[in-house]
């Protein structure tokens, strides 16, 4: 990153904070989430938005490596979602 | 008004979008009173929001470096898993009785398909 902070520096902090912001608020429908689907879709929020803080985090330095960081999350992410769910609907993860 | 500031300012537009619709989705989540309406605002942030962040990686990437479309790969994927995982949450948000439940079928006695006159 440059010494003297570009518009687009600027910009990237502000989406640093806000996505930040909504990992927060996240937590928060996680942990006071009255019902099981809340606190699954609370940890899908959250891994949907530690997506976008590492690609923030690749932009913010001006490299392409945290790509494949980011793909597995996303894979990981949709399968833990789909066998919480299937956890709770079936009773088991794989028949 | 070269082309790299006409990029930069691409890039800060891409993630003005993506952070705001974030941060709304999240707020979201929190606000709304019932678990079917809270399952709308968060499916926002995974298409939109980390779409448009994903957008201006792969801006930045071709304005300041030699250009990647790889970024890419990451929003289709959640572009064809979202729907998906959003269909298991409301499965089980039926299952346990946490909404209302839809209603029942009409009467009918065959397909609508087949429901021609001669």
């Amino acid at each position: 990153m440059t010494p003297d902070p570009t518009l687009v520096d600027w910009t990237i902090r502000f989406a640093f904070g806000a996505v930040a912001v909504a990992k927060i608020l996240s937590l928060v429908r996680l942990i006071i989430g009255p019902t099981t689907s809340d606190r699954i879709l609370a940890l899908d929020t959250l891994t949907v938005n530690a997506i976008g803080l590492i690609v923030l985090l690749g932009i913010a330095q001006g490299t392409s490596i945290y790509f494949e960081a980011s793909m597995i999350i996303a894979m990981l992410g949709f399968v833990s979602t789909v066998a919480y769910a299937r956890f709770v609907l079936r009773g088991d993860i794989i028949e | 008004m070269t082309a790299t500031s006409i990029g930069e300012f691409a890039i800060i537009a891409c993630l003005l979008f993506g952070a705001l619709f974030s941060v709304v989705g999240a707020i979201g989540l929190v606000k709304f009173d019932n678990p079917m309406t809270r399952l709308h605002a968060p499916t926002k942030v995974g298409t939109l929001g980390v779409g448009s962040l994903l957008l201006a990686a792969v801006l930045h990437a071709w304005v300041y470096g030699d250009g990647s479309m790889h970024q890419l790969l990451i929003v289709v994927f959640l572009f064809v898993t979202a729907p998906i995982s959003a269909n298991f949450i409301a499965k089980v948000s039926i299952h346990h009785k946490t909404c209302e439940t839809p209603p029942p079928p009409a009467k009918d006695k065959t397909w609508a398909t087949l429901d021609t006159p001669e």
